[in-house]
């Protein structure tokens, strides 16, 4: 390829998934009990966008992965210890609070601010990556508003695939209705990709490059700007868990027959 | 500027199915919706187009007495970035609403948050209710943390985009007839996209349906070794797929299960990711749902938090996709569970074949 690839990957820290989630209402609104303890990882979907990100950038030589990402430093700090092992790339580390509560449209300003002070970003090169949607609000609009902001018109979501060719073109299929996917041939960068889960599976950690990238992630932590995020005019008028529980009625010691039958019974049944 | 004293108007975004001649069932949906909520705010109401030929499916929502604006031509019958978000912002801007409510489709996912960006608005998605507060405000009900946590909010600023997710309303239905439709023309950038097609992820059967009323869930167990000491995940597929057959189900799968396959086990060959349900997979909403050899705890069982009626077949009674999750769940193994539903479902469907 004539020109290597600028790729820069968007990407917030959520609560491992598998933790309980318990919202409480704090000073500055709605938040998760114990929120700063929990266990944090890098958002499903824009860890799978990474991924990606460090696979192609791999395949063309000369060119560079960022990783923008908003969070506490503390728990960054945590997040990218694990990280930094499975791909290579540069961290660009906003200091702000942690949640989904947060506006979209606030988080979408500060990474953008973020992206354009990065320096040596050839913008008509950049590919923009990042989760089709996170797994705390789970809105599927900052990458969009990142990429309105930028000035780019090439925008997908839910990609699954890219193929990138020689003279920088590339064809992108992302998930539509139905479990099917739209092909698209794009011209090439400036683009914005939302990642789906992709197609490659999570890297095993490497050591190695972890050492590698953590001399420059620590003075990326250390350089964080701290900023606060408006609230762009959203109240949360009650946030809470659902209280659904059913009562299940536990079947046991019938014969497969039996059970089968009444299955039968109660698909058929309108 | 003090939007609180402001006459509220709505829009309804909308845009043609892939046949390019009616409007998606998504956008009838929001049609209802965006009616709905005219009526209780007494507020104008316009219904904007997006498609080839936007005029032709504006028959079907001439029923509303809503204003009918359009964007049409070739350069729209194609969902794209670029053409679609221009259309949607011409429509806007010649609504001048306050509020836009618009179907949570591939289609409008892509472009709607640039379009509010574009009209200095904010944005909401995969709204599942909206309601009006205290009388006079409006809010709206989502979920946060992967349909974790139920959030009810509101917004000040406007315009306020809305996107409804699928199945929170009917989908609005009139006799069709002619309709007075404003067409807009629309300046577009230059396109640097074009769509190729549509395609299966594999060159496999279409195992996701969102339209079907029964969602059938596989879990991990059906790879894993059975009392015999072998794994029979190739009898397992037959099963499956027997009972896809005959039901016209949906196949939702655990997200254990499609891993699987990225790490070298054996799997079933026509899952993929677009299977997937829970915390990183879909939300599919249908009547009724079965999940057959699903483990785990709540984080993992938020695949199936709008599915109607639930069953389940485990073998563990307590697991967390069970109990208080579940109907009724039928403590068995469902290899011979399923076999025997399939013979019972196969005659069924004979006989009325026969009739």
């Amino acid at each position: 390829m004539a020109n290597p690839l600028h790729i820069v990957v968007c990407a917030g820290i959520v609560p491992d998934p598998l933790q309980t989630l318990e919202p409480v209402v704090t000073a500055t609104g709605p938040g998760l009990k114990n929120e700063l303890v929990l266990p944090a990882v890098l958002d499903p979907w824009a860890a799978s966008a990474l991924y990606e990100a460090a696979h192609l950038a791999g395949k063309w030589p000369g060119s560079k992965v960022w990783l923008v990402s908003v969070g506490p430093k503390a728990k960054l700090q945590q997040v990218m210890m694990t990280i930094a092992q499975k791909a290579a790339f540069e961290l660009v580390a906003i200091d702000a609070p942690i949640g989904g509560f947060a506006d979209a449209e606030a988080t979408a300003q500060a990474l953008t601010d973020a992206i354009v002070g990065i320096a040596g970003l050839d913008r008509e090169r950049l590919l923009l990556f990042g989760g089709w949607e996170s797994a705390s609000r789970g809105a599927g609009v900052t990458l969009q508003l990142v990429g309105e902001r930028l000035g780019i018109l090439d925008q997908f979501q839910g990609v699954d695939q890219i193929d990138l060719r020689e003279d920088g073109s590339f064809e992108v299929a992302e998930r539509v209705e139905g479990g099917r996917q739209q092909v698209s041939q794009c011209a090439g960068a400036p683009a914005v990709l939302g990642w789906a889960t992709g197609n490659l599976a999570e890297p095993r950690n490497n050591p190695q490059l972890g050492m590698t990238n953590m001399h420059t992630v620590m003075p990326a932590l250390q350089r964080a700007k701290r900023m606060d995020l408006s609230s762009n005019g959203l109240h949360y008028l009650s946030v809470s868990l659902p209280k659904q529980q059913r009562l299940t009625r536990v079947v046991k010691d019938a014969t497969p027959e039996a059970i089968a039958a009444e299955l039968a019974e109660w698909i058929g049944a309108e | 500027m003090d939007w609180s004293r402001v006459v509220e108007s709505v829009l309804v975004l909308t845009h043609v199915d892939e046949n390019g001649v009616a409007l998606t069932k998504a956008s009838l949906e929001a049609v209802t919706a965006g009616k709905e909520l005219a009526q209780r705010l007494a507020a104008s109401i316009t219904i904007g187009i997006v498609g080839a030929n936007g005029r032709s499916a504006a028959r079907s929502v001439t029923g509303t007495g809503a204003r009918l604006i359009a964007v049409g031509g070739e350069a729209f019958a194609q969902p794209r970035f670029a053409s679609d978000a221009a259309a949607c912002e011409a429509l806007c801007r010649a609504a001048h609403a306050t509020l836009v409510l618009a179907p949570h489709s591939s289609r409008f996912a892509r472009i709607t948050a640039s379009v509010a960006h574009r009209l200095a608005g904010v944005i909401d998605t995969h709204i599942t209710s909206l309601d009006l507060e205290g009388g006079d405000g409006i809010c709206a009900l989502r979920w946060f943390y992967r349909q974790r946590i139920e959030v009810v909010l509101t917004r000040s600023k406007r315009p306020w985009f809305l996107l409804l997710d699928g199945g929170t309303h009917a989908a609005f239905a009139a006799e069709p007839s002619a309709a007075n439709v404003e067409e807009l023309a629309v300046e577009l950038p230059v396109l640097r996209t074009n769509i190729v097609g549509i395609r299966n992820p594999r060159q496999a059967l279409q195992t996701v349906r969102p339209d079907a009323r029964m969602l059938f869930v596989a879990g991990a167990g059906w790879t894993k070794k059975q009392p015999d000491g072998q794994t029979h995940v190739e009898d397992a597929g037959h099963l499956i797929l027997a009972f896809l057959h005959a039901t016209n189900a949906s196949l939702g799968s655990s997200k254990s299960l499609v891993d699987q396959g990225g790490e070298g086990h054996s799997v079933l060959p026509f899952l993929t990711h677009l299977n997937q349900v829970g915390q990183t997979g879909s939300m599919p909403r249908h009547a009724k749902g079965l999940s057959t050899c699903c483990h785990g705890e709540e984080p993992h069982v938020v695949g199936w938090r709008f599915i109607g009626e639930r069953r389940a077949i485990s073998l563990d009674a307590n697991c967390g996709w069970t109990r208080g999750k579940a109907d009724v769940v039928y403590v068995a193994d469902a290899f011979q569970v399923m076999t025997r539903l399939n013979v019972l479902l196969t005659v069924k469907k004979s006989e009325e074949t026969a009739e």
